[in-house]
């Protein structure tokens, strides 16, 4: 075998033209400019790759990337939703001849399906030409397979309100607030205010958090009776030496957070 | 200087045929975009693989700071996230890049696909850039689980279900991912992990590398 210096390759292939079988065009029977790849072409690739760059930092500077809540397996109010680039797997299994008694259909079947024949297109589609009119079936079933694809993922897309689930699964560290229950205004906290704004202060869905709040003990105590925005009046019962108590218990925890 | 050592390792293993071979080929006129502009659907290829050096070279350094036990891994994300300098840079390249390395490596797939470019004799090199898709779909779903917040929970959560749904092997699919018949858990987190920071990426470097060899040896399709 020629080996070394003289030996003739196809186009910019490691293939030699002196072997028939396998061989390409020549890129020289094809008229045209052809380009050194180092370093002319590299140089311009650079140019692309940075502009592709910027680009790509401009998106990951705008958008943040999503953090939700830490992951809590009793939360059975949570809608899963995997990334968007299985939507359209998932979309499939909602309908009725991929569920329920066809779920093998759904997940596997038509799935496996797809991936297989995109796998083995060279071997489907096994003729001489290359051009798209050429190979109409091959070509009609990836369109096909395109627009159900971009279907299923908007259909699956469009159901959700992104904005309402972000805004449900938001990242909240855990509370690192000491709630002292020997605390004299404890006992008033948990008789009148516990119940809407939670055993560690933290607020719910009623209720904002006490955690961090800026007012003094005289406006806590009068929040406290008088209510304030949709905290209603009257919801504090207790006695005035209690009251006290309260809003110093209140602040207590906030100075303790600082 | 640098000469010099160059010369001197040269002498003794003859390095110069190595990058000769990648350095030395012609760039043909029809995909080249300083000729042709729509040749830029030649660089979908090229991209996606940029992007997936992004995706290594981020995931290195968020691999500095994650710790994959449940207790940790959302906090050491929240951490990142919030305390770490230039961190929420780097978390966001790789979490933008996740996405759009699948969206290059579709536009790459989709212009090989409507060029015929996969037909003899590149049948091979087709079939193992469709396992390097695969690969990245698996690395998607693995790593979406890391940041141990409630999407990535229960999106697991259905994703093992339907492994477990698979004829005859479900069961054992779904214990050799998730690390247990019935909680995804603690085992989970580190079975995702050691799967999207070891396994894949070995897997996707093997078949990157047999990407490349194999244009090399067989060249870019010609035009239509």
């Amino acid at each position: 075998m020629h080996r070394g210096k003289g030996m003739k390759f196809v186009g910019d292939s490691r293939i030699s033209a002196t072997k028939t079988s396998q061989i390409p065009k020549d890129y020289s029977e094809y008229p045209g400019r052809t380009e050194a790849f180092w370093p002319n072409f590299l140089l311009k690739e650079w140019l692309a790759g940075s502009v592709f760059l910027v680009g790509f930092l401009t998106l990951t500077l705008v958008h943040p990337s999503p953090l939700g809540g830490i992951a809590d397996p009793t939360n059975a109010a949570f809608i899963p939703l995997p990334d968007w680039y299985f939507l359209f797997l998932y979309e499939l299994l909602k309908y009725e001849f991929a569920s329920g008694d066809y779920i093998l259909l759904g997940m596997l079947g038509l799935p496996g399906l797809a991936f297989g024949a995109l796998l083995l297109a060279p071997f489907l589609d096994n003729g001489p030409g290359r051009r798209p009119g050429q190979r109409p079936v091959a070509v009609g079933m990836m369109l096909l397979a395109l627009a159900s694809v971009v279907w299923l993922t908007y259909t699956s897309a469009s159901h959700v309100d992104w904005e309402a689930r972000a805004e449900m699964d938001k990242p909240i560290p855990e509370s690192e607030v000491a709630i002292d229950t020997e605390h004299d205004g404890y006992a008033a906290y948990e008789a009148s205010c516990m119940s809407c704004h939670g055993g560690n202060l933290e607020g719910g869905p009623a209720a904002p958090t006490l955690v961090g709040i800026e007012y003094t003990a005289e406006e806590i105590a009068d929040i406290a009776v008088n209510g304030i925005g949709g905290m209603p009046a009257g919801i504090f019962t207790g006695s005035d030496e209690e009251l006290e108590q309260l809003s110093d218990f209140i602040m207590s925890v906030n100075e303790s957070t600082e | 200087m640098l000469q010099k050592i160059y010369d001197w390792i040269d002498d003794r293993v003859d390095i110069t045929p190595i990058w000769r071979d990648i350095a030395d080929h012609e760039v043909p006129e029809h995909v080249n975009p300083a000729h042709h502009f729509s040749a830029f659907v030649y660089c979908f290829g090229g991209l996606t693989f940029f992007v997936t050096v992004i995706q290594i070279l981020s995931g290195m350094f968020l691999t500095m700071y994650y710790v994959p036990d449940i207790e940790n891994a959302w906090k050491s994300v929240y951490y990142l996230q919030t305390e770490v300098a230039h961190a929420q840079i780097v978390r966001g390249m790789h979490h933008w890049g996740a996405s759009v390395v699948i969206v290059m490596l579709l536009l790459h797939t989709l212009r090989v696909f409507f060029q015929g470019a996969y037909k003899k004799p590149r049948e091979l090199n087709w079939m193992v850039g469709v396992l390097i898709f695969f690969v990245m779909l698996g690395l998607g779903f693995t790593g979406y689980l890391l940041p141990w917040d409630n999407k990535a929970y229960f999106a697991t959560q259905v994703g093992l279900e339907m492994a477990q749904q698979v004829p005859f092997i479900g069961e054992q699919l779904k214990i050799l991912l998730a690390g247990d018949a019935s909680i995804v858990g603690a085992q989970t987190l580190t079975r995702f992990f050691a799967i999207h920071v070891f396994f894949l990426p070995a897997a996707l470097f093997g078949l990157l590398a047999a990407h490349f060899i194999l244009i090399r040896k067989q060249g870019i399709s010609g035009p239509l």
